[in-house]
């Protein structure tokens, strides 16, 4: 019911934040469905996510006003929106229609089918020593997963490093 | 930033840094982890460069300095990694289980947590400082 709710919400605010004329508003509207995503795993009962949820939302949104506080851009609609609301109205149907077929495929929420799955909670603990499931997944059973993320995320960090360094940015003309 | 903001962040940065190392140390012990913590321990560099300004924060950490950091952590998840090599195979758990519960268990799975929280920690600040540097010399130009 609660996640129900938190749901309804997190539509209703990513409507807000794509409808609102303010800039400032929407990105403000963009956080309020980051936290309800937060509290939305906190009743599915993955506290390991929330913490990771909350902490980069927090550090998304200090970005995202840093970067539109002083630039309050008016947003233009016009022409051919007819088309466009028809072409989003027939995905909308396309996504609910395969969206339906598949989530009838899905197990019953909270029973996992995968005998990978099983075997990791009954010998996660004794086989790492580790008592945060969680933890013990990502950092022993699936760590080359971790290590591809690691270099994901320095891969990302080099580039915007390399992209923003002062010598690249001479003014031309 | 006014005094009163001034004053709030030299009281709590500390308390925030504190409580990231907490949730790094103990990742495999209660929910948390090394990503969680240090995007923790970066956001509390950040609160002090939002209340101090740009170039007290970059004095206390510079921009060199954060990427030095950052593939320090990344060569230390590796070495980890290879350590593994030591007992047969990569990503080998090489040391010691220990007790369950306590803090010193589970072999490398701490060391492990630690050098993640070091390169998601000092990449995300690095990420920050950038886009901070870029804003402060395009309004000079």
């Amino acid at each position: 019911m609660e996640l129900h709710l938190l749901l309804i919400f997190m539509i209703f605010a990513a409507i807000v934040a794509i409808e609102v004329k303010d800039l400032l508003s929407s990105v403000v509207a963009v956080g309020a469905v980051g936290f309800a995503l937060c509290l939305a795993f906190l009743i599915l009962k993955a506290p390991d996510l929330a913490i990771t949820q909350l902490v980069v939302e927090i550090l998304c949104l200090i970005i995202l006003i840093r970067a539109t506080i002083n630039k309050d851009l008016p947003l233009t609609i016009e022409g051919r929106w007819v088309f466009n609301t028809l072409a989003t109205l027939a995905f909308i149907g396309v996504f609910l229609f395969f969206a339906h077929s598949a989530l009838k495929e899905m197990p019953a929420f909270g029973n996992p089918i995968m005998a990978v799955v099983r075997k990791y909670l009954e010998e996660g603990t004794a086989k790492t020593g580790a008592v945060n499931l969680v933890t013990a997944v990502i950092l022993d059973f699936r760590a080359y997963d971790t290590l591809g993320e690691a270099t994901v995320l320095f891969t990302s960090v080099i580039g915007i490093m390399a992209v923003l360094r002062r010598p690249g940015r001479k003014k031309t003309g | 930033m006014s005094l009163i903001v001034k004053t709030v962040t030299r009281l709590t940065v500390g308390l925030i840094v504190l409580f990231g190392i907490y949730i790094v140390l103990h990742g495999h012990l209660s929910p948390g982890g090394g990503f969680a913590g240090g995007v923790i321990i970066a956001l509390a560099f950040v609160h002090f460069m939002l209340a101090f300004g740009k170039d007290a924060a970059l004095s206390k950490i510079s921009r060199n300095l954060a990427s030095n950091l950052e593939s320090l952590g990344a060569l230390m998840f590796l070495a980890i990694a290879l350590a593994g090599f030591l007992g047969g195979s990569f990503f080998l758990n090489i040391l010691s289980k220990g007790a369950p519960f306590k803090l010193f268990s589970a072999g490398t799975i701490p060391l492990s947590n630690a050098a993640i929280s070091l390169k998601v920690g000092v990449g995300l600040l690095a990420i920050f400082l950038a886009l901070v540097i870029l804003e402060k010399s395009g309004k000079e130009e």
